[in-house]
């Protein structure tokens, strides 16, 4: 072999081994640089069965058939239209759906006692002045009625069984 | 309006329109955060119930079943009630759930992956009846306050898991210990992260029982999300709320566990019986143990409409809480005669029963077939509403179906 070629030669080795080396020491830097972002290695776990992802909503305007009142009965929360009806809307529906206010009847002293409960064990915020206004409200609307001992079935769906 | 502005509410009508119902406090909902509708947007879909379930409330859950939907002798997932107190627990990852047992009267409090506890432990399975302390509720005069369930808050599922004793023996208790009281992964409704929203337990008798397990399996599959998924304790025959969802931790206690929901007139009942109506201080409530002996028509649908001289098939379920059910009646003249009717053994005890029997009307009209169980200490399901509790609690008053002849 002639010399230039030799020196070609081990020129091209040299290089070569020098990607090889670069390679593999780029190889080893990217695993310790992921380890560092994600040292339990989750994204090569499956991923478990029930996630709830995060997407942002933006925020948003408020809407003009918000309130909206059909044959009696605000749409959104299914509360009957009344007086002091978005007091109860405003202040009975953060926490928990209106279905839990209108499944239910009480007593004027029932609402008023329920609504001492939430504030002393639930986190409901001081009522102030409106109050007055929602256990109106509730007990003019969801007063109890009277049921006896046993009813009689009804709605009865009839149909026929073959 | 600009651009901004008009997209994000474009977006909640979107959403609003997908779910059925428009985003109430769409301006308050923090950002990042998808109402928990919106995975999918059905609630029947994303708990994989059947249609005919009954919502009662959807902040939080509650969903029942009609009696005709619970004829199945195990109960499927689509037929289970679902009574939640509090938010779904949200991104739930098996690989890194553990379980807590700690606590006064405890020996040697562990911590355990969920592959420990399948590891180390036996697994068993059993047929479990949980009934909501509630069901029925919706019939007290005067009425009670909370969900108003009629009939449909009981199941039966098979549960698979490990034995709570072979954990509680396994971390070691003290002679100190009375109760044990669980704590879970799903959050308060306030939002406020210092709160339970549950937080329930049951005497070391009940606790100690075969039948009381840690489950990971509810009729063969995982748990689905609604009922506990991926951990829950399963105390069958007694109030639904002490067989705890979304196991995080078990505190065996040196005194009767008073965390969210034992205290209070939460899931009590009067020591001593009192009139309808009538004012009981909290001192003298006491907490419900056993659930009472009850039955359910699951066949035919109430209102069936049958031709003269055509016979009738019906069938059922009964169960007794701690207790077996002895004895199986029905009446189709309110309560002037009943005649018994054949009854199973439960699979395993604290499974429901089943019961058939077939019945021929003596001419045309209106009747309705009334079901009364007995248990094996001989106590049976009243005619009428049972005794008055503030909190509508234990309403074991007999099923009836309206049938019409001719």
């Amino acid at each position: 072999m002639k010399r230039p070629q030799k020196f070609e030669e081990t020129a091209r080795q040299i290089r070569k081994l020098g990607v090889i080396l670069f390679l593999f020491f780029g190889a080893i830097a990217g695993i310790v640089l992921y380890l560092m972002v994600d040292p339990t290695l989750s994204a090569f776990h499956p991923r478990p069965k029930v996630e709830l992802s995060e997407t942002p909503i933006p925020d948003v305007e408020e809407d003009n058939d918000f309130d909206t009142i059909e044959n009696g009965v605000h749409l959104r929360t299914g509360f009957v239209e009344g007086e002091g009806l978005m007091t109860v809307v405003n202040n009975c529906t953060n926490c928990h759906s209106a279905k839990l206010v209108t499944q239910n009847r009480m007593t004027r002293e029932g609402w008023q006692a329920t609504i001492q409960w939430m504030q002393e064990t639930q986190n409901l915020w001081d009522l102030g002045k409106n109050e007055a206004i929602i256990v109106e409200y509730l007990a003019t609307y969801y007063a109890p009625q009277k049921k006896g001992r046993r009813e009689n079935l009804s709605p009865i769906e009839w149909y026929e069984l073959q | 309006m600009d651009r901004r502005k008009f997209t994000s509410s474009l977006s909640f009508v979107a959403m609003g329109s997908i779910l059925g119902a428009p985003v109430v406090f769409g301006k308050l909902m923090p950002k990042g955060y998808i109402p928990l509708g919106l995975q999918d947007p059905d609630p029947f879909k994303l708990f994989d119930k059947d249609k005919q379930m009954v919502i009662l409330n959807d902040r939080p859950w509650n969903m029942e079943a009609q009696a005709h939907l619970l004829d199945d002798k195990v109960t499927p997932n689509k037929y289970m009630f679902i009574r939640n107190n509090g938010k779904i627990p949200e991104r739930i990852d098996p690989d890194t759930w553990t379980l807590t047992i700690d606590g006064e009267a405890v020996k040697r409090p562990k911590r355990y992956t969920l592959e420990e506890l399948k590891r180390a432990f036996g697994t068993h399975t059993y047929q479990l009846t949980l009934e909501c302390g509630g069901n029925g509720r919706s019939e007290f005069n005067p009425p009670a306050k909370g969900n108003q369930w009629t009939v449909g808050a009981v199941s039966c599922a098979q549960w698979t898991g490990i034995r709570l004793r072979d954990i509680l023996e396994d971390v070691g208790f003290g002679e100190n210990a009375v109760y044990i009281g669980y704590h879970a992964a799903d959050t308060h409704l306030s939002g406020d992260a210092g709160k339970a929203p549950i937080s329930r337990g049951v005497p070391m008798k009940k606790a100690l029982q075969d039948e009381t397990l840690i489950a990971f399996k509810m009729n063969g599959k995982d748990i689905p999300l609604v009922h506990g998924h991926p951990l829950r304790l399963v105390c069958g025959g007694w109030p639904a709320s002490a067989s705890g969802k979304w196991l995080k931790r078990i505190s065996v206690r040196d005194k009767v566990h008073d965390g969210a929901k034992m205290t209070g007139s939460s899931y009590r009942i009067p020591c001593h019986p009192v009139a309808p109506g009538e004012k009981v201080p909290d001192e003298e409530m006491c907490i419900i143990e056993s659930m009472p002996v009850k039955s359910l028509i699951t066949f035919p649908k109430t209102g069936a409409l049958l031709k003269k001289g055509q016979e009738l098939r019906i069938r059922g379920h009964a169960w007794a809480g701690e207790l077996e059910v002895s004895r199986m009646q029905y009446s189709i003249d309110f309560g002037s005669t009943w005649r018994d009717c054949p009854l199973e053994k439960p699979v395993n005890r604290l499974a429901w029963q089943h019961f058939s029997a077939t019945i021929a009307f003596p001419e045309e009209g209106y009747y309705e077939v009334w079901a009364k169980a007995t248990d094996s200490q001989g106590k049976s399901q009243p005619m009428v509403l049972p005794g008055w509790n503030p909190k509508g609690y234990l309403n074991n008053a007999c099923h009836r179906i309206a049938v019409k002849i001719g």
